[in-house]
Formats: structure tokens, C-alpha cells, sequence
């Protein structure tokens, strides 16, 4: 070390005093290949045994489509509704006093700590025609439980922390100056908050929709129960793998899963672009 | 926040600031009623089904052989995954956060990568490995190793899924920290080691247990990666969640409710532990405000 101290630094790293960057680096790197990127590798190799022709059929039978389009399109109105929500949710908890307002600040975190095993049971039978809120929805003639509207009511549990915990501390942060300045000059309170307040927050509306998206098209746990798993109906994505993968299909297992993958990695750089776009702004 | 007794009530003036009196009160009974609808029915829920035939009904299904042995499996996991990933994440902040060199950016992405698969994903990865058809598959059954039907691919699914809890929350707050602290403590002759011991770790502690309790909490109740792995033998490779499961496929509502109350009070106990860390701690635990 004390050799290497005298040398100009290295092309790759600047020097440092501190030890220990060898072994740490090392193990990061290897654990991290040996768990995520290796297994990772081989889930994008596996369909290509298909050939591309292959893949496409496999990925445009009608029952993967349907599949796709409810996994995606749930995932998308649950988004929205935690969007509206969890920006009402957010702005009271920061806002407003109110009481138990820690209690329910905890219980944002609800779904996140919740196992999905869990919240799944749990929403089934909630919405389950007999009940507690199935049944008043059976006599509006609302049928929640085994439907696509099941989908949608699990992704939006799993969604709403997604949404609050990014908005809260934009807000927090947010000065209260322009708002001040808005009504001086004779805004009223929503002309406010329309034209001041809401292009503020529009980054972190976006994030936390797309988190919740991201995460709710790959959501298992919580959705199955309550979904009925009709094919074609109220069938997710997710679940198709694993049917496929319990007929040794894994080549169309694969293929589901890399689709699913692609489209995490495309929100991925995009919310990384929104970030330094809203960052390059400031 | 001034707490005098004009703060509050009709006899101060609305601020500019403030939302009309009827606004606030729409916005808080509309944020209540989602609250209520979404996350706290639910939760009742699981223990009005638990103990719909009483206490004793619920204990019998967790003290039922096949209850016990998925309880003893995902306590078992969990032991082996989650020191794992501490052990990672510490590595991965130390290295991260210490030192400067290329593709640093790049490798936090890489990092991040398991939040963003979705966990039957994250199972069927090994699968393709290890599974009968996979890459190993057919060496492994020539040798007689099961991973997949069996406890080591129900660990690596884990690993897998929970991977990088503890990396995210160490590695801002050690950024954040620099390295001057162990620059002194090494230029006054202290080991890499003992540096890392006596003057990192004090450093990040709270952050630390706050990465190891959320690691914890998903390790426990993981259930799509697992689901995938395990094969759901009964009283050999059933987890908690995937027992649940079975159960409640079994129509055996109230047994189902009993396990699904227990992971639901290690989630309230997760819970009120980071809450506790978050408030008394806040500036100790640095990533929370910045995810």
C-alpha cells in the first residue's frame, strides 16, 4: 500500500488513505453477479432458445396478451387513484393537524410491511361477495372480488405508500413564500395551489405514480386471491409464469418474464431521466 | 410550531397560507375514508377472521405441526438471507462511499435492480439455473443436490428479493458522512478493520437496524419469489406465506387467518419500530427523505 501511495493514481480510481477497497469492491461485485446479474443473465438468454420468431409468438398468444394487458392496465388505474389519494393523504399529513396523525402516518407504510400473502387474503375476503365490503357492493350491483376490479383494488393497496412517500417531502420542503406571494397578488386559495403549488409537485406526482405503477405490474401476492384467475379475464401476467413454469414450459415462462423485465428497465431510465431533468431545472 | 392557544380555533385570521376551513375538513374525511377503506380494514380483518372461533381455534392452527415447521423454515431463511445482505451491504457502502472510482453510479443502479423485478420473476431466474430443465439442472440431479424444491433455492429467492435493503439505507448516509472521520482514525495508526469497527459502525447504527428490520420483514414474508422455488411440499418446503396459502385454497379460512395474524404482527412490530427510529433518529437514518 505504501508502495502504491507514491505511484500518480490509477486510471480507474482516485488514491484514497483508507484500506480495504479490494476486498470490499470484490465481494460487492461477486455477490452481486453471483445473486442478481448471472440469474438475471440467464432469464434473458433462456427465451432465445425460441428464436426471435419464437419469442414473438410466444409473447402474442392471445392468453399472454390478455395477461400483459390486465397486469399493465390495472397497474395503471391503480396509479391514478393513488395519485389523487395519496396526494390528498400527503398534503393533510403535512398540512393539517389532526388527531392520531402520527398513527396514520405509520400506517401509510401499511403495504409495504404487510407480506402480500397477506393483504391478499385479507382484501379476498373483504371483497369477497359476503363481505364486509363485498356485500354492500353486491346491492349496488358491484361485483369487486374475482374480477379485474379486484386487481385493481389490490394494486392500489400495494401503490399507496409509493405515492405519499414521495410526495411528502417535496412538501415539506416546499416554502410557503410563492403561495404567500400568489394570494397577495389576488389568487384564490386553488388559483394557488393550480398554478403554484401543483407544478411544484408535478416531478414527485409522476415518480410516485410510476413507482406504483412499476411495482404493481409485477405485484403477485396480493392480486391472486382476490383476482379469481380467470385466463383471459382476470388472469395476471405474473401468474402466467407460473403456470408455464409448472407445464415445464420455461422457454414461454422466459419470454413472459423478459417482457416484464424490458418494461421495468424502460421505467427504470426513464424515472432516472425525469430526475435529472427536474434536477437540471432547479 | 408555536402551540399558544390563538393558533388554534376560528379567533386568529386564516393565513394566506391556509386552506379554507371547509376545504381542510372535505380533504381530511376523503383522505380518512381511503385510509380507513384501504389499509385499515384490511388489517382488521386478518384478526376478526383469526379469532372468529376464538383464541383457542386460532392457537390449534399455529401449533399445528405443519404451521410449526413452515414458522421453524421461514425463520430459517430469513437467518440465512438477511445476515447475507448485511454483510453486503456494508461491504457495498464501505466501498461506495469511501472511495472513488469509475462506474460508481452505474454499480447503485445495479443495486437497486431486484426492486424493480417482479418477484415471480425473481424466482423463475433460479428456476432457469438450477431447475430440472435448467442450466445446472441436470448435473445437479446426477449428484443428487436439490436447490430448487428445496430450502437452498427458497434462500437464494430470498436473497434475491430482499437484496438491497440494507445497501440503500447505508450507502447515502455513509456518503453523506465522508471519510475524514476514518482518515483520522487511520492516520492515527488504527487498523482498516478496527477503523471500520470503532469509528464507521457506531456511525451508522440506526440506519443500519433500520435496514436490517425492513430486510427482515420482506425476508419473512416473502411470497412470489417463493412461491416459485419451494414447491409447496407440505411440513417440508411450505414458508409462512405460501402455508397461508395452502391453507386458504383448502377453504381452512380461520387457520389461514391464525398464521396470516402472526406475519401481520411482525409487520404492526416492523411498523412501530421504524416509526420509533424515524422519529427519534431522523438525522441518523439519512435515506428516508431521500427516497
Amino acid at each position: 500500500m505504501s508502495f502504491a501511495g507514491v505511484l500518480p493514481a490509477t486510471r480507474w480510481r482516485a488514491r484514497s488513505a483508507l484500506p480495504g477497497l479490494g476486498l470490499s469492491l470484490g465481494f460487492t461485485v461477486f455477490y452481486l453477479s453471483a445473486v442478481v446479474l448471472i440469474p438475471l443473465a440467464a432469464l434473458v438468454i433462456r427465451p432465445w432458445e425460441l428464436g426471435w420468431s419464437g419469442f414473438v409468438a410466444e409473447v402474442t398468444q392471445p392468453r399472454v396478451l390478455a395477461a400483459l394487458r390486465l397486469s399493465f392496465g390495472a397497474a395503471a388505474i391503480g396509479a391514478v387513484v393513488n395519485t389523487f389519494f395519496g396526494l390528498i393523504v400527503a398534503w393533510a399529513l403535512v398540512r393539517y393537524r389532526f388527531p392520531l396523525k402520527r398513527l396514520v402516518d405509520a400506517l401509510v407504510d401499511l403495504p409495504f410491511a404487510l407480506p402480500t400473502a397477506v393483504a391478499g387474503i385479507a382484501l379476498s375476503a373483504l371483497y369477497a361477495p359476503n363481505g364486509w365490503l363485498g356485500a354492500p357492493l353486491m346491492s349496488l350491483g358491484i361485483k369487486a372480488a374475482y374480477t379485474p376490479l379486484g386487481v385493481v383494488i389490490a394494486l392500489t393497496f400495494i401503490g399507496l405508500p409509493f405515492v405519499v412517500r414521495t410526495l411528502q417531502p417535496v412538501l415539506t420542503d416546499l416554502s410557503r413564500d410563492h403561495e404567500e406571494a400568489a394570494a397577495t397578488l389576488g389568487a384564490t386559495r386553488f388559483q394557488a395551489f393550480r398554478r403554484v403549488v401543483f407544478p411544484a409537485l408535478l416531478p414527485a406526482l409522476v415518480t410516485g405514480a410510476a413507482l406504483a405503477f412499476a411495482r404493481g405490474v409485477g405485484e403477485y401476492g396480493s392480486v391472486i386471491f382476490i383476482a379469481g384467475n380467470l385466463p383471459m379475464r382476470s388472469e395476471i401476467a405474473p401468474l402466467l409464469i407460473i403456470i408455464k413454469l409448472e407445464e415445464f414450459d420455461y422457454a414461454g415462462a422466459a419470454s413472459i418474464g423478459v417482457v416484464m423485465l424490458a418494461a421495468s428497465f424502460v421505467m427504470l431510465f426513464a424515472l432516472n431521466g425525469l430526475q435529472s431533468f427536474t434536477a437540471s431545472r432547479r | 410550531m408555536s402551540t399558544n392557544l390563538t393558533d388554534r380555533g376560528s379567533t386568529r385570521p386564516r393565513g394566506a397560507t391556509d386552506d379554507h376551513p371547509l376545504a381542510r375538513t372535505i380533504l381530511i374525511a376523503l383522505g380518512a375514508c381511503f385510509i380507513v377503506l384501504f389499509l385499515v380494514l384490511p388489517l382488521v380483518t386478518v384478526f376478526a377472521q383469526a379469532l372468529k372461533n376464538g383464541v383457542a381455534a386460532a392457537m390449534d392452527s399455529i401449533v399445528e405441526p405443519d404451521a410449526l415447521s413452515a414458522i421453524k423454515l421461514t425463520v430459517i431463511a430469513a437467518g440465512i438471507a438477511v445476515p447475507l445482505n448485511v454483510a453486503f451491504g456494508l461491504s457495498a457502502s464501505w466501498a461506495i462511499s469511501k472511495f472513488d472510482f469509475r462506474g460508481k453510479s452505474f454499480l447503485i443502479t445495479l443495486i437497486d435492480l431486484p426492486f424493480s423485478v417482479s418477484p415471480v420473476v425473481s424466482g423463475l431466474v433460479y428456476v432457469l439455473i438450477f431447475g430440472m430443465q435448467g442450466w445446472f439442472g441436470p448435473y445437479l440431479r446426477e449428484h443428487d443436490i436439490k436447490i430448487i424444491f428445496a430450502l437452498p433455492g427458497i434462500v437464494l429467492a430470498t436473497m434475491f428479493v430482499t437484496f438491497p435493503f440494507v445497501a440503500r439505507e447505508l450507502i447515502p448516509l455513509m456518503t453523506d458522512q465522508g471519510r475524514d472521520e476514518e482518515e483520522a482514525a487511520t492516520s492515527l495508526g488504527a487498523s482498516g478493520w478496527k477503523t471500520f469497527r470503532r469509528v464507521t459502525l457506531p456511525n451508522v447504527k440506526w440506519a443500519l437496524l433500520y435496514g436490517v428490520l425492513l430486510c427482515n420483514a420482506r425476508a419473512m414474508g416473502e411470497f412470489g419469489a417463493v412461491s416459485v422455488v419451494s414447491g409447496h411440499i407440505r411440513g417440508q418446503t411450505n414458508t409462512m406465506p405460501l402455508h397461508i396459502e395452502v391453507l386458504y385454497n383448502d377453504y381452512q379460512f380461520v387457520a389461514a387467518f391464525a398464521v396470516a395474524s402472526l406475519l401481520a404482527l411482525l409487520a404492526l412490530v416492523t411498523l412501530a419500530v421504524k416509526s420509533f427510529l424515524e422519529w427519534h433518529y431522523a438525522d441518523e437514518i439519512a435515506a428516508i427523505h431521500k427516497h
